[in-house]
């Protein structure tokens, strides 16, 4: 204690405090959170040394030949199995071309090769793991609780329903009705494209159960009022009502003034 | 017993009841006076009735709803049918609405048929002022006629917003916000108004209770007071014509309103009934179960209001920030106030328009034939730019859905709509304008030299020529029985000077109006006939001519 207590007046006494600081809160972070974090323990190393190849063939021109990044794509370590596997198999990667958005397209990869990608990733660095099937069980959610959730994270972009909306400078929050529990749960959790992150301390996983369990509620429950009309909104409705009530009223106002002829 | 017999105890029947109502009220005159008040007869002229008939059916139905809804902004949990929002705490005016959407008989189907009644109104109120603006018939002595119709028009998009703010739910809260943030906006006053209207900070737990004695009560008695005198007017001052043959300034053609109006018009309004009904039936509108209990802080994408306030919110979506600005350390939000600075101006030419074209023109006259919007293209141009402007302030309000169902930046979608928000009106106006004054070349040169027929002739000496088939007198009459405005230079005052005001009535009068085209006169008429003849008489073809001339 001596050596301390004679040191402690030293004049980088107080960065070494910050780093002890900065290492004991980020250690502790890293406990906590590393719930749903998986290292590459769960995929073989024959997986990893297929994904490699297959990234290597696919992927380097942008992300660099060990996914380091370049300018033309981000670094991948670090950035877990769900983001491997929500890009690549919704098709937005590989990407077709540059623009404000990656696209849904077709999926270029088999399940196979997508894990084998996402245990090569995973093994760069601890990340985000493609999520348990637990989670994705939308029997045991809640969708009011969900719903409650999803009109104050979700909503702003997606709409109150995941009709979807628009982001600035042409990128645009997609439509959710569609998208599958996983992808929707990866979403969350990796944050594609323009959309923020959603980790466990943020959402937890029974949370994001619960948003799932309210956007599959919502998607797949009848209209009670009939067609929809895109579940837009006032937009919808106006545009309905002046080109086909009004067009129905004028038409009818035409029929009763017609002359015979 | 006999038919005869039968029929004359009906009658008879008919007749004492008759009497008994006569003896008492003195009903026959009002009948046979209104009985045979004329109305002539164009699909245009019924588009106000339209908006009337969908008032009728907001009433009916919003009578209706108001046998469950309650006004109240107390929180219950919810336990109803809809899952998505069981065991969540909401009011009681949501509460309440879904109750009406999910549990009362028939009543999602009323809740609709009135929302999409409302919208129809609005809409059918648009396009009959539309009518009436173009075809001139807001002129002496229809003006203020035209000022009610403005003001109804204010009335009712008060009354929209009022409805459309009662269900409590995330939508109509956010609208309500809107306005919150409208009226605080004003300056000095804002701030006090805005605590007077919500009973203190927004959102407070009067509104909806405020909006909806506004909504069911002081409004809709404003609307038919307006509307019963708006009618009155129409029977004082006796219905529109167009030019025809036989119509003048002081007669009207058409039908009576006993029996063959009445007949149509009372079928006309089941029609529309059956219309609304349709649509309400098929096609849902504003889903408040999607949109779960209103809450300040979520904001859902693609919020906008109903379509007839959507101007006021694409004017506050398309204007630059840097127009607000700090004077002394106090902010004024001309960013915000500017919404409602352009609707009272927009509400505000049109009210006085009447009495501006008057003006410019010098014309005292009453005016009971209307215009074909081409025959006075300054007022058309003008018309279609107002309407060109009120669709990009309008559009303005949807740019968010524009730009993601047609792949564009939002950002560029709102510098679009700045740019066609100051040129389109200036581009609409010379344009409509020159259209209009090419389709009255196209009416001359018919009047003229009649309709084509396709049939080329050869005459004796080998020359080739079309065969043209003159207009019918009707037709004629149509295309010729107009008054293009003429330019008043500016006339001495009566001390014998020109004002100043004078000259710039003249100086505008000759910039909007000396571009004209006159109607066909009856010389311009005979003098063509007879060059037609001519060619006619040396082509030896007297029978068929004739024939098409009579």
């Amino acid at each position: 204690m001596k050596l301390l207590a004679a040191r402690r007046r030293h004049p980088m006494a107080l960065v070494v405090l910050l780093l002890v600081g900065l290492l004991l809160t980020g250690g502790a972070y890293s406990l906590f959170t590393g719930s749903t974090t998986a290292s590459a323990d769960e995929y073989s190393a024959a997986d990893v040394e297929a994904g490699q190849k297959l990234f290597v063939t696919n992927c380097a021109t942008c992300h660099g030949l060990n996914a380091e990044g370049s300018e033309n794509g981000p670094s991948l370590i670090g950035v877990g199995a769900a983001a491997v596997d929500f890009q690549v198999s919704t098709g937005r990667m590989p990407l077709q071309m540059h623009g404000p958005q990656a696209q849904v397209k077709q999926a270029q990869f088999s399940e196979e090769e997508i894990a084998q990608m996402a245990g090569y990733v995973a093994s760069l660095g601890p990340g985000p793991a493609v999520p348990d099937e637990e989670w994705l069980d939308t029997a045991e959610g809640d969708a009011a609780a969900g719903g409650g959730l999803f009109r104050t994270n979700c909503a702003m972009c997606h709409n109150v329903v995941g009709s979807g909306g628009a982001l600035t400078r042409g990128k645009y929050a997609p439509n959710l009705t569609e998208v599958s529990e996983k992808h929707l749960y990866e979403a969350m959790q990796t944050g594609p494209q323009n959309m923020p992150i959603f980790n466990d301390a943020n959402l937890s996983p029974e949370e994001k159960r619960d948003i799932i369990t309210y956007v599959r509620e919502v998607s797949e429950t009848p209209s009670a009022g009939g067609f929809k009309l895109g579940s837009l909104g006032p937009v919808a409705e106006g545009l309905f009502i002046w080109f086909f009530g009004l067009a129905g009223v004028v038409g009818i106002t035409m029929w009763l003034t017609a002359r015979s002829k | 017993m006999s038919t005869a017999q039968t029929t004359s105890k009906t009658v008879a029947a008919v007749g004492s009841v008759a009497q008994w109502t006569e003896d008492r009220t003195g009903a026959s005159k009002a009948v046979r006076e209104f009985g045979r008040k004329i109305f002539p007869s164009h699909w245009s002229f019924m588009l106000g009735e339209v908006a009337l008939y969908s008032f009728i059916i907001l009433v009916l139905s919003g009578t209706f709803l108001t046998f469950w809804f309650k006004p109240a902004m107390a929180e219950v949990v919810y336990q109803g049918p809809w899952t998505a929002l069981h065991g969540v705490t909401i009011s009681e005016a949501y509460a309440s609405t879904l109750e009406i959407s999910f549990e009362i008989r028939g009543g999602l189907f009323i809740r609709q048929m009135h929302h999409w009644a409302a919208l129809l109104f609005m809409a059918a109120l648009t396009i009959h002022a539309l009518r009436i603006f173009f075809t001139g018939a807001f002129r002496k002595p229809r003006e203020l006629n035209w000022v009610i119709g403005i003001v109804l028009s204010m009335v009712g998009l008060g009354a929209g917003f009022t409805g459309y703010s009662l269900p409590d739910d995330l939508l109509s809260g956010n609208g309500l916000r809107i306005i919150d943030g409208l009226l605080k906006s004003i300056p000095l006053v804002g701030t006090y108004i805005s605590f007077f209207l919500f009973g203190g900070e927004f959102p407070g737990i009067h509104i909806v209770s405020r909006l909806y004695s506004l909504h069911i009560m002081i409004l809709p008695a404003v609307l038919i007071a307006l509307i019963g005198v708006h009618l009155m007017f129409v029977v004082i001052h006796k219905h529109t014509q167009w030019p025809g043959a036989g119509h003048s300034e002081k007669n009207v053609v058409g039908e009576p309103v006993l029996p063959t109006f009445a007949a149509k018009g009372g079928g006309f309004f089941f029609l529309i009934f059956a219309l609304v009904a349709f649509i309400s039936a098929i096609f849902t509108i504003n889903p408040i179960w999607n949109y779960g209990p209103y809450d300040p802080s979520p904001v859902s994408a693609g919020t906008q209001p109903d379509w007839y306030v959507g101007w006021a919110d694409g004017i506050l979506r398309i204007m630059p920030g840097w127009m607000e600005f700090y004077i002394f350390g106090y902010p004024i939000s001309l960013n915000i106030n500017i919404a409602i600075i352009i609707m009272l101006l927009f509400w505000g030419i049109a009210m006085v328009w009447p009495w501006i074209e008057a003006w410019m023109l010098g014309d005292n006259r009453e005016h009971h034939i209307l215009d074909r919007p081409r025959n006075n293209p300054t007022r058309t141009g003008l018309g279609v730019a107002a309407a060109v402007w009120y669709a990009v302030m309008w559009a303005g309000a949807s740019g968010d859905l524009v730009a993601v169902f047609f792949h564009m930046s939002l950002n560029d979608m709102i510098y679009i709509f700045r740019v066609l928000f100051i040129v389109g009106p200036f581009i609409a106006f010379f344009l409509t304008r020159r259209i209009c004054l090419s389709l009255q070349r196209k009416d001359r040169e018919l009047v003229l030299h009649g309709h084509e027929t396709g049939q080329i002739i050869r005459l004796p000496h080998g020359e080739f020529q079309e065969r043209h088939q003159p207009l019918t007198p009707h037709e004629v009459w149509a295309l010729t029985a107009f008054e293009t405005p003429q330019v008043l230079p500016a006339q001495p005052g009566k001390d014998g000077k020109v004002s100043g005001l004078e000259r710039v009535r003249a100086r505008m009068a000759k910039y909007f109006y000396e571009d004209r085209i006159h109607p066909v006169t009856k010389a311009e008429l005979d003098a063509a006939h007879e060059a037609h003849h001519h060619d006619e008489v040396a082509a030896g073809d007297h029978d068929d001519h004739k024939g098409l001339e009579k």
